[in-house]
């Protein structure tokens, strides 16, 4: 077959590079402005309901926040001065921030410039929240034990929403295009005339429509500004196309978001206020864009249809939409930084699918939302796409075109699977097949949910290790009692005992959550982004004091993997061949199985035991520090017998058979180990009166939680990242990508309501021409077809090979593929690994 | 699928290759079997030339055994486990070697199992085999991919061991008979390089009724790990691959005869 990747792109707008050149020209600075007016507003509005305040300083925000249209912009509103700045929430949390000033800057993930006229303004007004966040008063509703296992001993996290606000949201941004905010004032005007004085919730529901009211206007009277601004633009400007688009700019502005979208430029514009102005009023990421295709396209179709507009008009302005959404920025505290590493902010958008009605809802804007991702090469949105049976094979053949040039998007999602899954919830048929994407993989009924679904990270593999341990850690009993090793003389023994310890857990956890949740029902309200979302306004509450339809809480269960791997060895070694005891585990695994420790854990153990013998009077000098090193990095302090016998374990762990190679008793024990989480996750509520719904994810967090658990019995060595996604653990599956598929979709999804997350990594050579991009296609329809939920890709370049050569433990799955020819990367030599970087480099 | 006496035959592989996605159609799995005739110099998969198990020791200095018998029930199993993405790429069962032609029973059995759960064939084949054999296992073939590696006597000898005339006989036969005949020319430096060779072999293609397509494949050397890992010498030393450039001027010449002619399967 020919290639037709020429049918793919459209010329992309010189405007565009430059848009992307000027982002990125300097590194993020965090700005001081909005915690100045917010608390400004605060200590005017002490005596007002809460909801009242927030819009209060909301409106206060809105008027005073500096404001700028950056060189070339067609659509405007930045809610920092520089490029890729951020504003800062103290109303969440800000003790983090002012111990980080200094360190902000040279940290490892995401790092941002503060300046000092910036540091002193903040220091000035963060008294003033002293006792006043919502992280605060979440501690205090918290159990006590629950938060001392939360804060200190790496088990679960639920610290997004701790520090800072929740988002993960979508919104209807179809009905500010209709209506506009003055639309929505009207509705919230209507409910206030019919709300009777005698209406036992007449003091919620009065004071919520009326923060409604002030929240519209403040979104109105921001846009005013930057009307007025652009109209003095324009009067400086000397370039007169320039200056016409200075004009437009400002007659979109004094248009939009106040009343409907007349034209398909107007809903890019108010589109943007609203996404922008969902990230100024608060913290919380993952503010997802939904299906944009669908609510924007009756503006383009009618603008194309009238020839106001052509197909390269349209497609810059949604190239400039996606260089905004690069634009916004978000500082968070060095730990979760790790988490979520890569300024992400999550802004899911989705394109493709199947409408209300079960038909195929996909459109030209589908088409153009892939090919701004095309154009534009940044890591926002995170651009998704639906699959179903009836996706058009076009559709996803350019979505492959786009995986191919290896920037990690598209993520792909399984209609199959995700409607029923959300219909076990509740949710009607109609609403689930309008189903969007929130944040990185969890799905969502737009408009009417608050999904909370990012709620936790829950560590699957610490629970073994407190089995081991009988429910110590850290010298403190935490968890149950699960009985001495020699107690648990059957495997089914060993596995109850793990479920009781990660039981116990999901319960603390629960009650972390929830006690967080009910803190931003009280200190953190949004009046602004309840006036978007269904039937606030008709039960006057807001999104946070569970005003919507639908209301879950998500938190995700992560190391699979690892645990079925573990839980397979245990029952094998220790209970089928009886050729080690679960004290042979124990000592092995405190003992690393006999390898030393490297990296960032090795530099921690050194200075522990540096501090440990300082404190005991040991007078230390550079050398001594050095010698303790080099023990903690080559375990040289372990008798060379016992080294053996560890490692003699370790590579008999290593040799079973392992999840992710297709193999149908393990991925059948997988999937059991998967209920063992989301089974007890469903059986709680939140105080919104929604339910619990797991998710089998840790976005980047199986980095940092796995650098807080310590050797495990699937021969994980101590430190060390623990598996990403529902995926195998690195390296452990070597049958290929199919293999590595078919054992994933083994998993029951379906019960796994708040997403999974299937990584896969990719050569590009499997993919070259159009014939290898319907291949790709198929990879991808194959696995759904198995009811598999999503899949995305990385695409494997130069540097992941050079990487490859130098950290082979990490690539052990690595295939590669040339003319025919396939082979594990990491087995060939030194001198054919350079060939085939060679040969990726020329894209085969 | 319950046993039956297809299931039970049993062969003789040393390599079951999933998501192979350049041996034919779609996604595919390669099945290698055991033993070949020839012994062409640049051969990757040098471990499957002798029909007794050899021993391959990795770099590492841990030994793996090429050589497994097994049934061809089992092995179906085996392929059946990618059936979806079969059937979404329009993919399936690729029977590779060695020479699967010297299994002619066990390939058979494959074949024809395969056929029997709705999954496609191809083989890649040199087509050294009797009329006969050719004959009970072309109609359970879906694609063939036909390797003419020279149309001269003498150099066919001298690189692979045995003469072309028995392959090149076989070539008119197949064209008859195939369903779907694809010709590809490993293209070796120092053996068939030249455009004359090129020229040559692809007017002798063209010149067979029902091939569909020629298909260059560039010489590689990623099998020469393989000869160290069995304790030979890479009988092509580091001659160096051919360019891109070259390829591309072959891929002209190969044009010359009509057919649609590609680089790479």
């Amino acid at each position: 077959m020919q290639e037709t990747e020429t049918l793919f792109t459209l010329e992309k707008s010189a405007r565009i590079p430059k848009l992307v050149a000027d982002l990125y020209d300097h590194m993020p600075a965090i700005e001081s402005d909005r915690a100045v007016l917010l608390t400004e507003s605060y200590q005017q509005t002490e005596g007002l309901p809460i909801i009242r305040r927030r819009s209060a300083a909301f409106m206060h925000i809105c008027s005073h926040l500096p404001i700028t249209i950056r060189p070339g912009e067609l659509v405007v509103g930045s809610n920092a001065k520089t490029a890729r700045g951020c504003q800062t929430f103290p109303e969440y949390s800000y003790e983090w921030l002012e111990a980080e000033f200094d360190t902000v800057e040279n940290r490892e993930a995401d790092p941002f410039t503060i300046a000092e006229a910036d540091k002193e303004r903040l220091r000035k007004v963060h008294p003033y929240w002293k006792g006043k966040t919502t992280s605060e008063l979440a501690a205090s509703i918290m159990d006590s034990k629950v938060y001392d296992v939360f804060m200190n001993h790496g088990i679960f996290t639920v610290g997004n929403y701790f520090y800072n606000g929740v988002g993960h949201i979508c919104v209807d941004y179809g009905k500010v295009l209709r209506i506009g905010y003055e639309g929505i004032r009207r509705e919230a005007e209507d409910a206030l005339a019919k709300l009777s004085v005698g209406d036992g919730e007449h003091h919620r529901r009065y004071h919520f429509l009326l923060a409604v009211i002030e929240s519209c206007n403040a979104a109105i009277v921001y846009a005013n500004r930057y009307a007025d601004l652009a109209e003095q633009m324009a009067k400086e400007e000397k370039d007169p196309l320039r200056r016409e688009e200075l004009l437009q700019i400002a007659a979109n502005c004094r248009r939009v978001p106040a009343k409907g979208a007349e034209t398909f430029w107007q809903a890019c514009q108010s589109f943007w206020f609203v996404q922008m102005l969902l990230q100024t009023e608060g913290s919380g990421h993952s503010i997802s864009p939904g299906r944009f295709d669908q609510y924007m396209y009756p503006y383009y179709k009618k603008d194309k249809d009238a020839g106001k507009i052509t197909v390269e008009e349209a497609q810059e302005l949604l190239d400039c939409i996606w260089v905004k959404l690069n634009d916004l920025n978000k500082v968070r505290d060095a730990a979760s930084a790790e988490g979520f590493a890569g300024y992400g902010l999550f802004q899911n958008l989705i394109v493709g699918g199947q409408d209300e009605n079960g038909v195929d809802a996909t459109n030209d804007l589908s088409y153009m939302c892939l090919e701004a991702s095309i154009h534009v090469r940044l890591p926002q949105p995170s651009l998704s796409i639906r699959v179903w049976n009836g996706s058009p094979q076009s559709l996803l053949l350019k979505a492959a075109f786009l995986t191919r040039l290896g920037d990690g998007v598209p993520a792909f999602y399984n209609d199959e699977v995700i409607i029923p899954s959300m219909m076990s919830r509740g949710i009607s048929l109609e609403e689930a097949r309008n189903y969007c994407i929130i944040g990185c993989v969890e799905p969502q009924v737009p408009n009417r949910t608050d999904g909370w679904h990012d709620a936790a990270f829950f560590n699957m593999c610490r629970p073994v290790e407190l089995v081991f341990s009988n429910g110590v850690d850290k010298g403190k009993q935490i968890g149950p009692k699960t009985g001495e090793l020699s107690s648990l003389d059957t495997f089914e023994k060993f596995y109850e005992a793990y479920k009781t310890q990660q039981t116990h857990f999901i319960e603390y956890m629960v009650n972390a959550d929830n006690a967080v949740d009910a803190a931003h029902a009280t200190r953190c309200p949004l009046p602004f982004e309840s006036s978007m979302v269904d039937e606030c306004i008709n039960r006057g509450l807001a999104v946070e004091e569970g005003g919507t339809v639908y209301n879950f809480t998500g938190p995700q269960g992560f190391g699979i993997a690892n645990m079925t791997d573990a839980l397979s060895a245990i029952r094998t070694l220790v209970y089928e061949q009886k050729a080690y005891t679960l004290c042979d585990f124990k000592e092995a695994m405190e003992n690393n199985f006999g390898f030393g420790l490297t990296g960032k854990a090795a530099s921690k153990a050194t200075e522990e035991v540096a501090l440990a013998l300082a404190e005991a009077g040991v007078v230390l000098d550079e050398e001594k520090i050095r010698a303790i090193y080099t023990s903690v990095t080559t375990a040289d302090t372990i008798p060379a017998d016992k080294k053996a016998r560890y490692k003699k374990l370790y590579e008999d762990i290593h040799a079973l058979r392992k999840y992710g190679n297709d193999l149908a008793d393990v991925d059948a024990f997988a999937r059991d180990v998967a209920y063992t989480y989301t089974r007890v996750v469903e059986k709680y509520k939140n105080p919104r009166g929604g339910q619990y719904q797991a998710g089998l994810y840790p976005v980047s967090a199986n980095v940092p939680l796995g650098a807080q658990t310590g050797a495990t019995p699937d021969g994980r060595l101590a430190y060390t990242p623990i598996a990403d996604g529902v995926g195998p653990a690195s390296g452990r599956d070597t049958k290929g990508p199919t293999a590595t598929a078919n054992s994933v979709a083994k998993l029951d999804h379906g019960i796994a309501s708040n997403g999974t997350l299937f990584n896969q990594k990719f050569h590009p050579a499997a993919l070259s021409g159009t014939a290898g991009l319907m291949k790709f296609v198929s990879l991808i329809r194959g696995f759904f077809d198995q009811k598999g939920m999503h899949m995305q890709f990385n695409v494997v370049n130069r540097e992941t090979l050079l990487d490859a050569q130098a950290h082979p433990e990490n690539y052990r799955n690595l295939v590669v593929r040339v003319a025919g020819y396939s082979a594990l990367f990491t087995t060939l030599s030194r001198s054919l690994q350079d060939d085939i970087i060679n040969r990726t480099e020329q894209g085969f | 699928m319950a046993e039956n006496a297809l299931s039970r035959v049993r062969g003789r592989i040393f390599d079951l290759q999933r998501f192979s996605v350049h041996d034919g159609p779609g996604i595919r799995t390669i099945v290698f079997l055991k033993g070949c005739m020839f012994r062409c110099r640049w051969c990757c998969n040098p471990e499957g030339q002798e029909f007794e198990p050899v021993t391959l020791k990795g770099k590492d200095g841990k030994e793996r055994l090429a050589g497994e018998d097994i049934t061809a029930g089992k092995v179906m199993e085996l392929v059946a486990q990618d059936a979806p993405y079969y059937a979404r790429s329009g993919g399936g069962l690729t029977l590779s070697g060695g020479e699967m032609l010297l299994q002619p029973d066990f390939a058979l059995a494959l074949l024809t199992l395969a056929h029997q759960m709705g999954i496609n064939t191809a083989v890649e084949t040199t087509g050294y085999a009797s009329r006969e054999t050719l004959a009970r296992l072309l109609p359970e073939i879906d694609y063939v991919l036909l390797d003419i590696k020279h149309m001269d006597a003498e150099k066919h000898m001298k690189f692979i061991g045995k003469d072309n005339k028995r392959v090149l006989e076989n070539a008119a036969f197949i064209a008859r008979h195939a369903h779907n005949l694809v010709v590809r020319v490993p293209t070796i430096p120092t053996f068939n390089d030249t455009e004359e060779e090129i020229r040559a072999i692809s007017r002798f293609a063209a010149s067979l009724d029902g091939v569909q397509a020629l298909h260059l494949l560039p010489y590689h050397r990623l099998g020469s790990d393989k000869y160290a890992a069995i304790g030979r010498s890479y009988p092509m030393g580091d001659l160096p691959l051919l360019s891109g450039e070259r390829m591309r001027r072959l891929l002209e010449v190969a044009e010359e005869s009509g057919l649609p002619c590609q680089i790479g399967g």
